[in-house]
């Protein structure tokens, strides 16, 4: 049984990703975003790994992870939660869903919960101002979201976690 | 489904995006342009270029591969109309794209979906699998002998900035969101300096429509500049939040009774980048050589305070500003320091004209509309609403005669 590393299974898994999206500059963004996704962030290793594969210079990963709000240089949470602050949300009671969010996961904004579980976040106007306050968890939408309906969104969280939990270790990761 | 409220039955859900895309197969390259131009359609997106000329432009540059791009990044503040064309009608938006790469002769398609909307790509992709099963995208679509075309998502990554083409551009070519110095245009040295059309989502799908039913029928509605429907994103203070089809050129007054806003005192119209309409110009037009706007109406009612407006506006510029160029960069932070002074009665009314002529060269300066249009809001609340805004103090204005 070969006993692989943390780097030898990075390396791995990025070079599986520049297989499939090309040895292009062009391929930068997608592999990044698929890191992200992995990894819950781009660890300075993964981006030296990444510069090599595409033949360019470190510092030009670190320009791009560096640009994007969605791309992270320290490790975040297995679910972001990020909360529109933008005038439409605003004005439908934003401040009341991101005060109940701080004090039902025990962090401010731009923080992690200890656990790894939650980061909270802000994002700029995510196209659903007619069904303000929204938030996106991940890739989900929430929109209409109460102060009162901001456990549930939590509950559900940790539901999807401890299932993730199982799986990985009937996989023997 | 998000479930957006939608007004009425809209135009699009009438067409038959393959009867559009056979008219164009059956066309040639000039002939589709013909088409389009004829019927005056300018761009959806916000700045409202000629999509005829657009086309020309790109039809008659060299390279060796051409590229359609797709501008589904949506991150103007108030505008969520193309989340639900994209929604509900995606088959039109890539017949649209499709029509479009036969007129220039492009081979490649991309759409540039923001991060935001990851929740979209999976049937957008089902949507362009069909399209590939159906003989509509890959090589002689629809039997035609040398019409190639096939179409692939991209993801944005959470940067209002890249909305800008070029910027747009550089992100899909895997650099920073930074927008370039034009010209050159994109039309001739876009995606990998190759002649590319880049179009916004609902372009893409009038472009369509026109194939269909002809530029006549798409001229009778609009202004003889802004010809055409629009979709609205309508949001704020209104009884029916949602997206409108409404012809350009409809005034203010007109388009506040159709969402139930009538009581409105102001309206961003444009997004961020737009700017603060007073009831004073209820009566102005919506439309290109008036009020222009990529869609987005953010409607403000009697108790709201126009300061927390321009605070909200401009903490959102100062956040999504790429930081090339320092007009923008710097200037908006001293506009939000100002309207910060405001709130807290601090700021001399000398103090304010230098701030507003600041606002001036911002818009001068900068090298992209992003700071271009950054100060618009900031500026048209301290010109129309400078009676509510000077002489403040802290606990002096009750919350409650300034919040509805
Ligand atoms: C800061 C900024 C953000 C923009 N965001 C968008 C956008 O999200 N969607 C869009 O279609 N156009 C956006 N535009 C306009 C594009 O630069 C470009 O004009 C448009 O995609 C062209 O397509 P159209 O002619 O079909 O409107 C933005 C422009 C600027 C300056
Ligand atoms: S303002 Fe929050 S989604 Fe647009």
């Amino acid at each position: 049984m070969v006993l692989l590393t943390e780097r030898d299974r990075i390396r791995q898994s990025l070079s599986e990703l520049v297989e499939r999206y090309g040895n292009t500059r062009s391929s930068l963004l997608p592999i990044l975003q698929d890191i992200q996704r992995q990894h819950y962030h781009i660890s300075e290793y993964a981006m030296q790994v990444v510069a090599d594969l595409l033949g360019i210079h470190p510092v030009e990963v670190f320009a791009v992870v560096s640009f994007y709000s969605f791309l992270d240089f320290k490790p975040r949470g297995r679910f972001v939660i990020r909360v529109c602050r933008t005038m439409c949300c605003h004005m439908q009671g934003k401040d009341r869903v991101a005060r109940q969010l701080e004090t039902d996961l025990g962090i401010k904004f731009g923080e992690t919960t200890p656990d790894g579980r939650f980061t909270l976040e802000y994002a700029n106007c995510i196209g659903m101002c007619d069904l303000g306050p929204a938030l996106l968890v991940n890739d989900r939408v929430y929109t209409e979201v109460t102060p009162n309906e901001v456990h549930h969104i939590i509950e559900e969280c940790r539901k999807v976690f401890g299932a993730h939990a199982v799986q990985s270790q009937e996989v023997g990761l | 489904m998000i479930k957006s409220f939608v007004d009425k039955k809209l135009t699009f859900r009438d067409m038959d995006p393959d009867v559009s895309l056979k008219a164009a197969a059956d066309m040639s390259s000039a002939e589709i342009i013909e088409t389009v131009s004829a019927s005056s359609l300018r761009g959806r997106g916000g700045a409202g270029f000629p999509t005829g000329a657009k086309w020309k432009f790109c039809s008659r540059a060299e390279g060796d591969q051409k590229y359609v791009v797709c501008n589904a990044d949506e991150g103007e503040p108030g505008t969520f109309k193309d989340r639900v064309i994209l929604t509900r009608f995606p088959h039109l938006v890539f017949a649209g794209m499709s029509i479009a790469a036969r007129a220039v002769g492009a081979t490649r398609g991309l759409l540039y979906l923001r991060g935001e909307y990851t929740y979209l790509r999976e049937g957008l992709m089902a949507a362009l699998q069909k399209r590939r099963d159906d003989g509509l995208l890959g090589d002689e679509i629809m039997g035609v002998d040398g019409f190639e075309f096939d179409i692939e998502i991209r993801m944005g990554s959470g940067a209002y900035v890249c909305g800008e083409e070029t910027a747009l551009i550089e992100s899909l070519e895997g650099h920073r969101g930074e927008p370039r110095n034009r010209p050159p245009f994109t039309a001739d040295t876009g995606m990998n300096a190759m002649p590319s059309v880049v179009n916004n989502v609902e372009t893409f799908a009038w472009a369509a429509a026109i194939m269909e039913k002809g530029p006549e029928w798409f001229r009778v509605v609009g202004t003889d500049q802004s010809t055409g429907f629009k979709l609205f994103s309508v949001s704020g203070d209104i009884d029916r939040p949602g997206v409108y089809e409404l012809p350009l050129g409809i005034t203010v007054q007109e388009l506040l009774a159709a969402v139930g806003g009538e009581n409105a005192k102001a309206a961003v119209i444009g997004g961020a980048s737009g700017r603060v309409v007073s009831q004073a110009e209820f009566n102005r037009k919506v439309c290109y050589e008036d009020v222009p706007t990529g869609g987005a109406v953010i409607v403000f009612g009697p108790g709201r305070d126009m300061l927390d407006v321009a605070e909200n506006f401009l903490e959102f510029m100062c956040e999504e500003s790429c930081g090339q160029c320092t007009p923008c960069r710097l200037g908006n932070t001293k506009l939000l320091e100002c309207v910060r002074m405001l709130q807290e009665g601090t700021c001399s009314a000398a103090y304010l004209r230098e701030i507003v002529e600041l606002g001036e060269s911002i818009h001068l300066a900068s090298k992209c509309g992003l700071g271009q249009s950054s100060g618009n809001i900031f500026l048209s609340i301290v010109e129309n609403f400078r009676e509510e805004i000077m002489g403040r103090a802290l606990g002096a204005v009750e919350p409650a005669t300034l919040r509805s």
